[in-house]
């Protein structure tokens, strides 16, 4: 276990390195940083998702309240240092109130589900209502519809003179991805981890085992939101602005699709769907011939009929097969085939 | 005469006009191996749920080891030191056989005891040849094995199984036995059980539940051959 996890860092830095180098060789940092953003936000329900079986309609609002915190907090401040710091707390301790109400309440996955997206709805609502100068916080007005433009962005800690910006930003958003790419590696090998993918897996015979299955699922909701708020503000650092549009429903509709798309239960999945349908996005944007939201249902409903488990389980297939590896198991359907096992590896 | 290690007190549960369970008071010692028997709707799975914290009794009394624990949420019961095993198999079907097993020792031992209680377990079971197979792949005996498994992983004082021997072949079901006798060297242990041949095998005392209430309480052969017992519960040419 120790070697195993030992070269899983390795093979994840080479394949870093590698990747943050030649990428920009292709494609604008400028568009590869919102990519790498997007990534971990992707990776952020990826880990809820896929490892904790809780399915959050609302990833968006931890998004949100992260960019909204940051903006807000940098204004108060002049600096980024602690707006960053909060920006991963704040929507951390409120998907722990939410999520102890939510699991301590033993609500079921459905209304976990409505009550996630409830809060998103809430938060857009309210953003948007805040146009008024009454809706300021310290320093900083809410804006409304119209957001909160020009706060101080990324500079080196203790240095507000010296900005992280352009490729800076870039090679920042790239080391933060590596790093929680990484946290979420040790998290899931943790025993934490393992405990975590045995709940998702069965609840009731966890409890029955004698785990607490709603503080651990308070604890890995909360992580999820602690990176979605982590992405939220470094893309208020990207885009410099920070509107209502970050807390709407098509957003963390889209956090879905690139779980699905990518593979769920993996986590390089989550990653590469996000990236990988950023750029799609980021490509249409650029046309006005086809819609792109259209576009993205239909890639959802494509990889549903056709790709059920996503790319990177499918890819992993298709490698085992090709290198002729034994499979250790084969008695069920070919949608559990090997499932776990992406699950592990991935 | 050993102390008691699990006590029920007047325990009814009632599901809207019905009476599931009716007033049960139970005493169950330490060492004591003892099997729960009765018809279809005496009440005995239900009876069962309120000891494991699955259902929350809407009367009485349930104590372990004179603690009371009525009303308390199935992992605090498990916390206590119970070891469970469901009616229908309960395990995590995306996982292999290791990691089951694995998840249940760690709940009472830091990672690298658990992993020498895992292979002592699987050992034990005879389960080495599909440790890493994943649940889902899994025959039910087979799945019903290391349900027991997650049992004997946690090292229990108590041990509460529900119907243990169902769907297992005869070789599977002889194995069964004997974990059972193993685990009752040190837990006391309660069965809630069909098969009145794997009853004969493994208890000495029986309990029979009729209409939610217990009606007899003897060792196995006496009850066996109680005509009222044979009247309600095995019919009357049995």
């Amino acid at each position: 276990m120790q070697g195993s996890a030992g070269k899983d860092v390795i093979t994840t830095l080479i394949v870093a390195a590698v990747l943050v180098w030649a990428l920009p060789l292709m494609v604008e940092t400028y568009t590869l940083t919102v990519l790498a953003i997007y990534a971990m936000l992707g990776l952020s329900l990826g880990l809820i998702w896929g490892f904790g079986g809780i399915l959050c309609f609302g990833q968006a609002a931890f998004f949100g309240l992260g960019a909204y915190t940051y903006a807000i907090a940098a204004i108060n401040t002049g600096e980024s240092t602690l707006p960053m710091i909060l920006a991963v707390m704040v929507p951390g301790v409120f998907a722990a109130l939410l999520g102890a109400m939510m699991f301590y309440g033993r609500l079921g996955d459905v209304y976990l589900g409505v009550i996630t997206l409830v809060v998103t709805l809430i938060l857009f609502k309210f953003i948007n209502s805040t146009a008024g100068p009454q809706y300021t916080i310290g320093n900083a007005r809410l804006g409304g519809y119209n957001g909160i433009p020009g706060f101080p962005t990324l500079n080196v800690p203790g240095r507000t003179d010296l900005s992280i910006w352009g490729d800076g930003l870039y090679y920042f958003c790239a080391a933060a991805l590596l790093l929680v790419y990484l946290g979420v590696t040790w998290l899931l090998r943790s025993p934490f981890g393992r405990v975590a993918v045995g709940i998702r897996e069965n609840e009731t015979r966890m409890s029955l085992i004698g785990y607490d299955v709603r503080i651990r699922k308070t604890v890995m909701f909360a992580a999820g939101a602690a990176i979605a708020g982590l992405a939220g503000a470094l893309f208020a650092n990207w885009g410099a602005i920070v509107t209502p549009g970050l807390f709407s429903l098509s957003q963390s509709a889209e956090i879905i699709i690139w779980c699905i798309v990518g593979g769920l239960g993996t986590r390089f999945g989550p990653l590469l769907g996000a990236a990988g349908l950023g750029y799609l996005k980021f490509l249409l944007g650029q046309q006005s011939m086809i819609n792109n939201t259209m576009l993205m249902g239909l890639i959802l409903v494509l990889f549903v009929l056709f790709l059920p488990r996503g790319v990177v389980p499918a890819a992993m297939s298709v490698w085992r097969a090709s290198v002729g590896r034994p499979r250790r198991v084969g008695r069920a359907g070919a949608v559990r085939r090997n499932r776990r096992k992406d699950r592990v590896d991935g | 005469m050993a102390e008691p290690v699990l006590e029920t007190q007047h325990l009814t549960m009632r599901f809207g006009g019905v009476v599931a369970v009716d007033n049960v008071t139970f005493t169950l010692r330490r060492g004591e191996l003892r099997c729960l028997i009765g018809p279809n709707g005496a009440g005995k799975s239900t009876f069962f749920k309120c000891l494991t914290g699955l259902l929350t009794p809407s009367e009485g009394h349930v104590l372990m080891q004179g603690e009371e624990t009525t009303g308390w949420a199935p992992h605090r019961v498990a916390a206590l030191g119970v070891g469970i095993k469901t009616q229908v198999p309960n395990v995590m079907d995306g996982l292999s056989v290791q990691e089951n097993i694995w998840l249940a020792a760690r709940r009472f031992l830091p990672s690298t005891q658990a992993d020498a209680k895992t292979r002592e377990v699987i050992e034990r079971l005879a389960l080495g040849q599909i440790a890493r197979t994943a649940l889902g792949r899994l025959a039910h005996g087979e799945r019903q094995q290391v349900e027991l498994g997650f049992v004997a992983a946690s090292d229990p004082w108590l041990v509460l199984l529900d119907e243990p021997a169902a769907g297992m072949t005869a070789g599977e079901v002889a194995r069964m036995s004997e974990v059972i006798h193993e685990l009752n060297r040190t837990a006391a242990v309660v069965i809630v059980e069909h098969d009145m041949q794997f009853i004969r095998s493994i208890a000495s005392r029986v309990t029979v539940f009729h209409q939610g209430a217990i009606l007899i309480e003897d060792d196995v052969e006496t009850v066996m051959s109680d005509p009222h017992v044979r009247n309600i519960y095995l019919g009357k040419k049995a």
